[in-house]
């Protein structure tokens, strides 16, 4: 393509150019704590090493002195070669947007401890723990440090780079087992009672092993009743995991005062596969498919995520009408996702079948289009580092792809979307049930790093299409949507706004498909086998329908696969407000508290 | 006024209410809207009114060409009186390699002398593990293995029929031509020229090697579905 169809933007670097909040946080940092900050020097790698013990004192003045106030991801790191681990946190600013300040604490293998951040960011409650899962590590003064993705009782730390898995073939794949000389199996004829467990040598269960759930009630509050008069027990009961309510296979553990909640806390990891695991023995391109099981209402975002991890890592750049059918892609999914997660919490609210019926007709043409496009409904494995996979296809339904796409952004979509507004807006049982329920105060909302619709609903206008653009979304004319009251009804609010949002982007993008039409849509000659051309780590994050995504990718010179791999996943962080939110509410409430969240369990579960 | 929120939402109901008649009305004249292939394809399309049910199994949804249902392998079309043609798959292993289940097992064939031959002699998809993602039929070379619309895989016991060997995989390219006759076609065309880009190195030793490897580019673009 040789017509520039873009101008370049106008920021371009100048000599005397101005530091970007990170850059400037970083170098104030490193003034105010000089004794135990030093800068990352390996190769590929940025951000700064935090002597482990100041962690909390680093990141208060992080928080407190510098704006940067909202700890987006915390993740661990095996260092296997050096006998090391390390925490990898990253920082962000609400305020003044940009890229991240990254942290990471660095301590002895054999003894991983450090202090946990809980008193200063709650939203690294379910992180640390996730961390301690995979990891082990020690997080000193965290209030609930218990395994949250695998069960009580689990033998090892499985992200450790010395864990295998019960019939453990190879480090990576591809398998020598498969090719040249191929003789099937599967893998259940190779482990023990044909499940995917290993027993320790010599185990002879005794019965008492299945005692282990009560450190979850242990954690729960039981205040004794003040109130003079009727003294009343507390009641604890379990919400799920098997229960329509709960969107999947997820369990609430609520201490109920009559019907009103004191102490809920989320029980989750059913739908655990350890998928960071899988990731670590995939090549970098086999991940793509994986990632779309993620967040399965929403794969092509979760693609796009992934890719702009890799391509940041592989120094990929990817042409401009694969950056417009991104956009176009992405934009669909979350129209896809928002009507589908409004009528689950319409659903939730008592609104049975009908909205999310009416919701559903149209999202199926989303969904159609994509099936044209990728060859698959929802797993659509679309995006390819520096690409798409396919050009848009011919005809969808019958119907040209153009005047499909044009039929569907100026007629259906913005009908339905209206249709629901009269359905449901004004509806005043939704209003009795919704407002003023599940609130959640905007430092709250920071404060446990909650991301997407529910922080924005909470009036926090934080969008990462705004604060840190990637593809072409800071050539595009939108508004952050935000409201303010951050209860249900306002993240049902911010839902409708957000899909009048993606319209207006998608109206932008339909003349710039046209433009390009038969240009290239990838990069590089695709291969099967990409190799990093340089070792080193990328955090590409993404504004997911349900917050913000992000991949954290390292590597090592020429290898194949991704040394580590681990996913931010929103649905899992927003799940840390959901205890807070449902606190002094009725069970009925819970139910739509949960699903005014919108989560998506094999995100959370991952 | 309290209560008008509720009313106006029964409005919208009583309007999809209303509306699936009129639709019905609209086609009474045409055949009806059920059972018939026009009625049918406007219902799917933005376009559709009224109820949007399908009745499967009686009613099913056009798969659009891309679709990918679990791979088959691509013979050539048997020549009459045999069941099967020759195979193309030459046992490379890239869609081994590329598979990120790892659900396909090769065995390569053997030349009487022991040296390996571009022939597979065993080859197992284990469509239990099989996420139909599509990266093999995407990255193999020789068109061998494509992604099926067979979607009705549904079988009483999965120990024994969810491994599908060589026989049960391979499906003549005719078949391929029907499901995916646009992407066919552009496979044809593009194979055609990496044959041509072939004889003319042969024919010029060293020489024109710049327009084969500019003629493999376009071909990868064939398969990326630039040009169908």
């Amino acid at each position: 393509m040789s017509d520039i169809i873009l101008e370049p933007t106008a920021d371009a670097p100048g000599p005397d150019v101005e530091l970007t909040p990170a850059q400037e946080a970083t170098a104030k940092l490193k003034e105010l704590h000089p004794n135990v900050l030093s800068d990352d020097t390996r190769e590929g790698y940025e951000g700064m090493i935090v002597y482990a013990d100041s962690i909390t004192e680093v990141a208060k003045t992080l928080r407190d002195d510098l704006g940067f106030n909202y700890l987006s991801s915390v993740t661990g790191v095996d260092l296997i070669e050096e006998g090391k681990m390390e925490v990898v946190y990253h920082f962000y600013s609400i305020d003044r947007g940009g890229g991240p300040v990254v942290l990471k604490a660095q301590v002895n293998r054999d003894e991983p401890v450090l202090p946990s951040l809980v008193s200063i960011f709650p939203g690294a409650d379910f992180q640390e723990r996730e961390a301690y899962d995979m990891y082990g590590f020690n997080f000193l003064g965290h209030p609930d440090l218990r395994r949250i993705l695998t069960w009580d009782g689990f033998a090892g730390h499985p992200l450790r780079k010395d864990w295998k898995e019960p019939f453990f073939e190879e480090e990576f794949k591809p398998y020598g087992s498969r090719w040249p000389d191929g003789q099937v199996f599967r893998v259940e004829e190779k482990t023990p009672y044909g499940k995917n467990v290993q027993y320790p040598p010599g185990w002879a269960p005794t019965g008492e092993e299945y005692d282990i759930e009560t450190d979850v009630y242990l954690g729960l509050t039981y205040s004794r009743d003040a109130t003079p008069g009727l003294k009343t027990d507390k009641v604890t009961v379990n919400l799920g995991p098997q229960h329509p309510s709960t969107h999947g296979v997820f369990r609430m553990v609520v201490t109920l005062d009559g019907e009103t909640i004191v102490d809920l806390k989320p029980v989750v990891g059913y739908l655990h596969r350890n998928h960071e695991k899988i990731g670590e023995r995939n090549t970098f391109i086999m991940n793509m498919p994986y990632t779309d099981r993620l967040d399965y209402l929403s794969s092509m975002s979760n693609n796009l995520g992934y890719a702009l991890a890799v391509e940041k890592l592989f120094d990929l750049t990817v042409p401009e009408r694969a950056e417009w059918i991104r956009i176009l892609m992405v934009e669909l999914t979350r129209i896809a996702n928002h009507l589908w997660a409004l009528g689950f919490l319409l659903n939730d609210l008592g609104a049975l079948q009908t909205p999310m019926l009416y919701y559903y007709l149209e999202r199926e043409l989303i969904v159609d289009f994509f099936e044209a496009a990728s060859g698959s409904r929802m797993m659509c494995n679309y995006m390819r580092f520096s690409g798409v996979a396919y050009d848009l296809p011919d005809d969808v339904r019958g119907m040209p792809t153009m005047k499909f796409l044009e039929e569907l952004i100026y007629n259906n979509l913005p009908r339905a979307i209206d249709q629901g507004d009269d359905l449901m807006t004004g509806n005043e049982i939704v209003r009795a049930r919704a407002i003023g329920v599940g609130v959640l105060t905007p430092e709250d909302a920071i404060a446990m790093s909650t991301a997407g619709p529910v922080l924005r609903a909470s009036g926090v206008p934080y969008d990462i299409r705004r604060a840190e653009p990637y593809s072409y979304y800071d050539h595009l004319d939108f508004d952050v949507a935000v409201r303010y009251n951050g209860d249900i009804y306002d993240r049902y609010l911010i839902r409708v706004d957000e899909m009048r949002q993606s319209l207006r982007i998608l109206q932008q993008v339909l003349p710039y498909l046209k433009q390009t039409e038969g240009a290239p849509i990838f990069g590089d000659k695709p291969q099967y086998a990409q190799r990093a051309p340089r070792s080193g780590e990328s955090y590409g994050r993404v504004e997911n329908p349900k917050g913000e995504l992000g991949y954290y990718v390292t590597a090592k010179r020429r290898s194949g696969n991704p040394e580590r791999y681990h996913v931010r996943a929103p649905s899992f962080i927003n799940l840390t407000a959901l205890g807070p939110m449902a606190k002094g509410h009725k069970v009925a409430d819970v139910v739509a508290i949960l699903g005014s969240i919108d989560i998506v369990l094999g995100e959370v579960d991952r | 006024m309290y209560g008008f929120g509720i009313v106006k939402g029964l409005g919208v109901v009583i309007n999809h209410f209303i509306g699936s008649y009129i639709d019905d009305l609209r086609w009474a004249g045409k055949g009806g809207r059920y059972y018939n292939e026009e009625a049918f394809n406007v219902r799917q399309s933005p376009l559709g009114e009224g109820v949007k049910t399908v009745f499967y199994p009686e009613e099913k949804l056009s798969t659009p060409e891309r679709f990918r249902f679990v791979p088959f392998l691509v013979t050539d079309d048997p020549p009459p009186g045999q069941r099967w043609g020759h195979d193309w798959c030459t046992a490379c292993g890239i869609c081994v390699k590329v598979c990120p289940a790892q659900c396909i097992w090769i065995e390569r064939a053997k030349q009487p002398n022991g040296r390996p031959k571009s022939q597979p002699e065993k080859f197992f998809i284990d469509i239990d593990m099989c996420m139909n993602c599509g990266l093999c039929a995407e990255f193999c070379p020789f068109d061998a293995i494509k992604m099926d619309h067979d979607y009705e895989l549904a079988s009483y016991d999965r120990s024994t029929a969810h491994i599908h060997d060589k026989e049960r995989l391979s499906k003549p390219l005719s078949y391929w031509r029907e499901i995916s006759p646009k992407k066919a076609e552009a496979e044809d065309i593009a194979r055609k020229w990496a044959e041509a880009a072939k004889t003319k190195k042969r024919d010029k030793d060293g020489e024109g090697r710049e327009d084969r490897i500019a003629e493999v580019a376009a071909r990868q673009l064939y398969y990326k579905g630039l040009y169908y």
